[in-house]
């Protein structure tokens, strides 16, 4: 922190410059995070606050999405007579799109910017130089842990985040053919191998550290008050939301790329 | 290492915010165990010289030494080892208010020490008594008064009893029935640990007090140094106004009304003055 002193507020910096520290930052939280101390207790807390704490987010979002995506897909089955094959496509929705880019999206809203207005709020009103001043490598403790916590919560959310969606198409079908949870689920799955779930699943892992380092990197280098403290907070949405959805794209091609029958 | 070697040392430093330079090839010495306070207007860098001291600031000229290690040339792990010997009480308290005071007396001691959550309950208590605040334990520190905040924030400088202590400016917002208590503390520690300090203040008594050396910075520079008896033959005008102005104030006087005494205000004052 004591080299962000030098950065003018005011100046509107370019997106380029902005971007490369940033890839600096993310540098030095993978370097740093293999040093001791390990800071384990922080990283569960992070993953209480970041994870534990999105539940109710995740899964009644999860559910919602899950009625929406099963009326749909009912209304395109429908049409070729295939109704047995509604739940296995919207397993395969869910799974292989939807729930990691729905999660991805929801955490970096309320996670990300509870990370950059946190850590902003720390660095204006000195409490990181606290850290510092009581022996604390802050990086480690406040931005590093706050990554892990993420890229550790994101792929258990994701999950729970699918498993929502198909409760979500059960409770749409079973309002109109009254099928079973056992069969429902057992027809979901059908056609869904581990690689089916992992690869998706683990994408979000990248997701959780695009938005903990993002935000955690706003929020360290906030200067000017209240108003900077919510602007750090915004633009982490803003940044990582922007941010995740673009890689996404790459993580998707390069998983077809390697895994041509994989992908779904 | 003989005893009469100094804690610290400061090597020809400046530094510079964008076209503001703070310090100007300051240089000074801080023997082990003595106790050094710094004066000087509002915005005159002393907070900053206390932040280059614990490395949270890097110098853009100059050494700073901390026990004869130049603080700069450490790597993160050495920092940390440094700090450990230090302790920092920030102007405006800076404690953690996502912790309890006990909590954040006992931060320093959860990372730092093997000792077991009872002897670490039993030393948080002691340090916030020694500061007068054994009956706020649980309160967090946003509930707490600006003069409350100091003393907590002394407590947790003090918990890993550090061999040198910085204090920026211990007494403002304090009344001077605590100012006294506070300054007493100082001073038992500078006796009983051999406790290396320097202390930020405008409070002249208080610097009499407490200060084997007194410093007046100015513009850069360092106007003048010495024990008070030798500040108080100074000829300067600036120095003499310090040694005798400041006297008159109240002993809880904030750094605004001090500083406006002598003459211009500084603009960062309006900010900052009216908090304690
Ligand atoms: N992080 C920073 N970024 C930019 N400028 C700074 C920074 N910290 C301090 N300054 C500038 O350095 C100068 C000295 O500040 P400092 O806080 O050391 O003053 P001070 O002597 O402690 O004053 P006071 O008695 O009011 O506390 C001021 O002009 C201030 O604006
Ligand atoms: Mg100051």
């Amino acid at each position: 922190m004591a080299n962000s002193q030098h950065a003018s507020p005011g100046l509107t910096k370019t997106f380029l410059s902005e971007a490369g520290l940033i890839s600096a930052f993310a540098m030095r939280a993978i370097r740093v995070a293999f040093q001791p101390p390990f800071e384990l207790r922080e990283v569960v807390h992070q993953i209480y606050m970041a994870g534990w704490r999105s539940l109710p987010l995740v899964m009644t979002s999860g559910v919602a999405i899950g009625v929406v995506l099963s009326m749909h897909t009912r209304a395109t089955m429908e049409r070729f007579g295939a109704e047995a094959l509604i739940p296995a496509a919207l397993a395969i929705a869910m799974i292989s799109e939807t729930g990691p880019l729905m999660t991805g999206l929801l955490v970096s809203g309320r996670v990300g910017a509870g990370i950059g207005a946190e850590l902003g709020g720390m660095k204006v009103t000195e409490q990181i130089d606290a850290l510092e001043s009581l022996a604390v490598d802050s990086f480690h403790h406040l931005a590093v842990t706050r990554i892990i916590a993420c890229m550790i919560a994101l792929p258990i959310l994701t999950t729970i985040m699918n498993f929502s969606g198909l409760i979500g198409g059960f409770l749409a079908e079973t309002a109109i053919s009254n099928v079973s949870l056992r069969l429902y689920f057992h027809q979901a799955f059908a056609g869904i191998g581990f690689v089916d779930y992992a690869l998706p699943t683990l994408k979000t892992v990248v997701f959780g550290f695009i938005i903990g380092t993002v935000s955690s990197y706003l929020g360290y280098t906030t200067t000017g008050g209240s108003e900077g403290i919510g602007r750090a907070s915004t633009r982490s949405v803003v940044f990582s939301s922007m941010l995740l959805i673009v890689i996404n794209v790459l993580l998707v091609r390069i998983i077809f790329l390697l895994f041509p029958a994989g992908a779904l | 290492m003989s005893t009469a070697d100094q804690a610290i040392r400061f090597d020809t430093v400046s530094k510079s915010f964008g076209d503001g330079r703070v310090l100007d090839r300051v240089s000074f010495d801080v023997a082990r165990g003595s106790a050094c306070c710094i004066m000087g207007r509002s915005g005159t860098g002393k907070s900053v010289t206390l932040k280059l001291l614990l490395g949270l600031l890097k110098p853009d000229e100059g050494r700073i030494y901390v026990n004869d290690v130049e603080i700069e040339t450490l790597n993160s792990a050495g920092l940390v080892e440094v700090r450990k010997t230090m302790g920092f009480l920030f102007q405006y308290s800076a404690l953690f208010d996502s912790l309890s005071v006990a909590e954040n007396v006992a931060f320093p001691l959860r990372r730092h020490t093997r000792m077991s959550e009872a002897e670490i309950a039993d030393s948080v208590r002691e340090r916030l008594a020694e500061v007068g605040l054994e009956g706020e334990l649980d309160k967090m520190p946003l509930d707490l008064s600006g003069g409350m905040r100091k003393r907590v924030g002394l407590a947790r400088a003090l918990a890993l009893k550090p061999s040198i202590l910085l204090v920026d400016e211990p007494s403002s917002g304090l009344d001077p029935i605590t100012t006294r208590e506070i300054d007493k503390l100082l001073m038992d520690l500078k006796a009983s640990s051999k406790t290396t300090m320097v202390v930020v203040t405008h409070n002249v008594p208080s610097a009499r007090r407490i200060g084997d050396q007194l410093l007046v910075l100015h513009k850069g520079h360092i106007l003048a140094q010495g024990t008070a008896e030798e500040l108080d033959q100074s000829k300067d005008e600036i120095v003499q106004q310090f040694m005798t102005l400041a006297t008159d104030e109240p002993a809880n006087a904030s750094p605004t009304r001090s500083a406006s005494a002598i003459g211009r205000s500084h603009k960062k004052e309006v900010e900052y003055g009216v908090q304690g």
